[in-house]
């Protein structure tokens, strides 16, 4: 009787691969190959349009590879906008919401998961079904709150919310994986002497860290690209965030593809960055919240 | 017996202070942020307020309005249309991804990243890049029609291509879903399969019978969670056609922010906010209650 286990990555597994198998293996690479190509595309298409010169974006059918290839667009886009203005308000913004969200969303979480306190199912009920509630209604009254503390056009009403439990999502994540943090540790700690807080700090967080990473990595995406809240706080150029500034020197630069595209290029580079180096977690957190949800 | 008594009650309200103290951040910023704004955009909701004068109490009238808006009735069914295109075709996509990744073929690391990748990459970048890719003229979208010997299209100048081209830039972030479902079908158990291949089941049987019901859940979320996502579509539409042309691409929450924030109709924004709610939650709970039927948990 053949051994009919599945071939894993490199197929060190022997057991005859049938002929079907072998078909089957090579119809599926041949798929995954077309659909990496088609992904791929509009990369690419980004960044030859960036090193074009002007005269040969207007051609039509459009060639692939710029000659001359103009290595100034970059400097020319970054320095017509206020691009490293753009660049520190959105390192601003985006690292103070990630300090927020992640300190009071492990406060939270160690709340719900470790503590036992009259309530807790209740809150926790509330917490989830905040989840269910649409960004848009509250958004107004939350502008209208901002607007009489005179915080309009600064950072404040995009930091602030951060620190107050940053989100159901997140509290809800690093709760589930506080839970599997086996009580024992802490009973340990508690007949040494330990407050709670000292647990939280010494034992839970450190044993937290890929999830905090987790939680980290999500929160500066969100915070990076985030569009609608810059739009509606911040109104003078100085302030913009990147996501703000691309889209506002559209209306100047439709015709300047070469630069926005440039530019565009250089909004995406520290969110690939990021996520070339630490791809695991992004792949774990979505998996894991798949499988929670 | 009193003292064991006394001892355990304080530890107890030690722990209740301690516990309410560890969760006063997101307390305290439900209220502030949540509850208040709730309660405060219904009231809202029955005003005519532009911030400038007084609110004045309107009743119901904003809500009756709604009906005759033809913009609403236009935001809505353009939604509605992105939405019930978009969610089926994206699983879609994203389930044939994840199934191609699972047969665990060499290189699935790298055909991973570069699935996943544009779902990482959003926002406005993203939108420039695909509204110069869609250009009429000089975009790559007509280059690959006309070598393909079809008809180029106005795409995002043209009020019948303007919203398919949106669906189609909501396709390259299946990689998202697709990871999920990858998680989803890692978590089924081998032995089924095995099972399976001794009562002599074909592929074809084995993906109906174990893969896709023992995917249900997982299938399930990403439904609600997309559905729930399409519903709030905004940057797209606000970047790239500014809702145009002639309004074949005003998503719905496009239209409330032009009246809270272009327009300063705020009551009748929060009116609007309202409706997307209840339009958002019945979906889901309709799909939560018909779960039952086809999600098998194990």
């Amino acid at each position: 009787m053949q051994s009919k286990v599945e071939s894993f990555g490199a197929g060190k597994k022997q057991g005859s691969i049938s002929r079907q198998k072998l078909i089957g293996n090579t119809l599926v690479y041949i798929l995954l190959i077309c659909g990496a190509i088609v992904f791929m595309i509009p990369f690419a298409w980004m960044i030859s349009t960036s090193l074009k010169e002007p005269a040969q974006i207007f051609v039509f059918p459009p060639k692939w590879i710029p000659e001359p290839i103009c290595w100034n667009n970059y400097l020319k886009a970054l320095t017509i906008m206020p691009f490293q203005r753009f660049l520190l308000n959105t390192v601003i913004i985006t690292a103070s919401c990630l300090i927020g969200q992640v300190l009071s969303a492990s406060l939270v979480a160690y709340g719900f998961a470790r503590i036992e306190f009259p309530g807790r199912e209740f809150m926790f009920i509330l917490l989830i079904s905040t989840m269910l509630l649409p960004g848009q209604v509250t958004m107004i009254p939350i502008f209208i709150l901002f607007k009489n503390l005179n915080w309009i056009d600064t950072f404040k009403p995009l930091i602030l919310p951060a620190f107050f439990g940053g989100g159901a999502y997140f509290i809800f994540f690093l709760r589930q994986f506080f839970k599997t943090i086996p009580f024992d540790l802490e009973d340990a700690a508690r007949i040494d002497g330990c407050s709670t807080f000292g647990i939280f700090a010494k034992i839970i967080l450190p044993l937290a860290k890929p999830a905090l990473t987790t939680v980290a990595i999500f929160s500066f995406m969100n915070h990076w690209n985030d569009f609608m809240g810059p739009l509606i706080y911040i109104n003078s150029l100085e302030r913009k965030t990147i996501a703000l500034g691309l889209a506002s020197f559209q209306g100047q630069y439709t015709t300047d593809w070469h630069l926005l595209m440039a530019a565009s290029v250089v909004a995406l580079i520290p969110v690939l960055v990021i996520f070339f180096s630490l791809q695991k977690y992004f792949v774990e957190g979505i998996a894991l919240s798949g499988i929670k949800g | 017996m009193a003292l064991g008594r006394t001892k355990q009650t304080t530890v107890q309200r030690k722990r209740t202070i301690e516990g309410y103290m560890f969760i006063s951040p997101w307390l305290i910023g439900f209220v502030i942020f949540t509850l208040g704004p709730i309660v405060v955009s219904l009231l809202m909701s029955f005003t005519d307020w532009d911030v400038i004068t007084s609110p004045a109490w309107i009743g119901v009238s904003n809500y009756t309005k709604l009906i005759s808006d033809e913009l609403f009735v236009k935001a809505l069914s353009n939604t509605l249309y992105y939405t019930v295109l978009s969610v089926p075709l994206g699983m879609l996509g994203a389930l044939l991804l994840a199934l191609l990744l699972n047969q665990k073929v060499k290189g699935t690391y790298i055909f991973r990243t570069i699935y996943y990748l544009p779902s990482v990459t959003s926002g406005v970048a993203v939108a420039l890049l695909w509204r110069w890719i869609f250009n009429p003229e000089f975009g790559i979208a007509n280059n690959i029609l006309t070598k393909l010997h079809v008809p180029a299209v106005g795409w995002l100048s043209d009020p019948k291509w303007a919203m398919p081209a949106l669906i189609i830039m909501s396709l390259w972030s299946v990689g998202g879903g697709m990871l999920i479902y990858l998680a989803g079908l890692q978590g089924i158990p081998r032995e089924l399969y095995e099972a399976a291949e001794i009562d002599g089941a074909s592929s074809m049987r084995k993906f109906w019978s174990v893969t896709i019901p023992l995917l249900t859940p997982t299938i399930f979320f990403n439904m609600v969670m997309s559905v729930i996502g399409s519903f709030q579509v905004f940057t797209q539409a606000y970047v790239m056609t500014g809702g145009g042309p002639g309004n074949s691409t005003l998503f719905y929450v496009l239209y409330l922010y032009r009246n809270a924030f272009e327009w300063f109709k705020m009551g009748y924004a929060s009116a609007l906010a309202w409706v997307l709610f209840i339009i958002i939650l019945i979906p889901t709970l309709l799909q939560f209650k018909f779960a039952n039927r086809w999600v098998h948990y194990q």
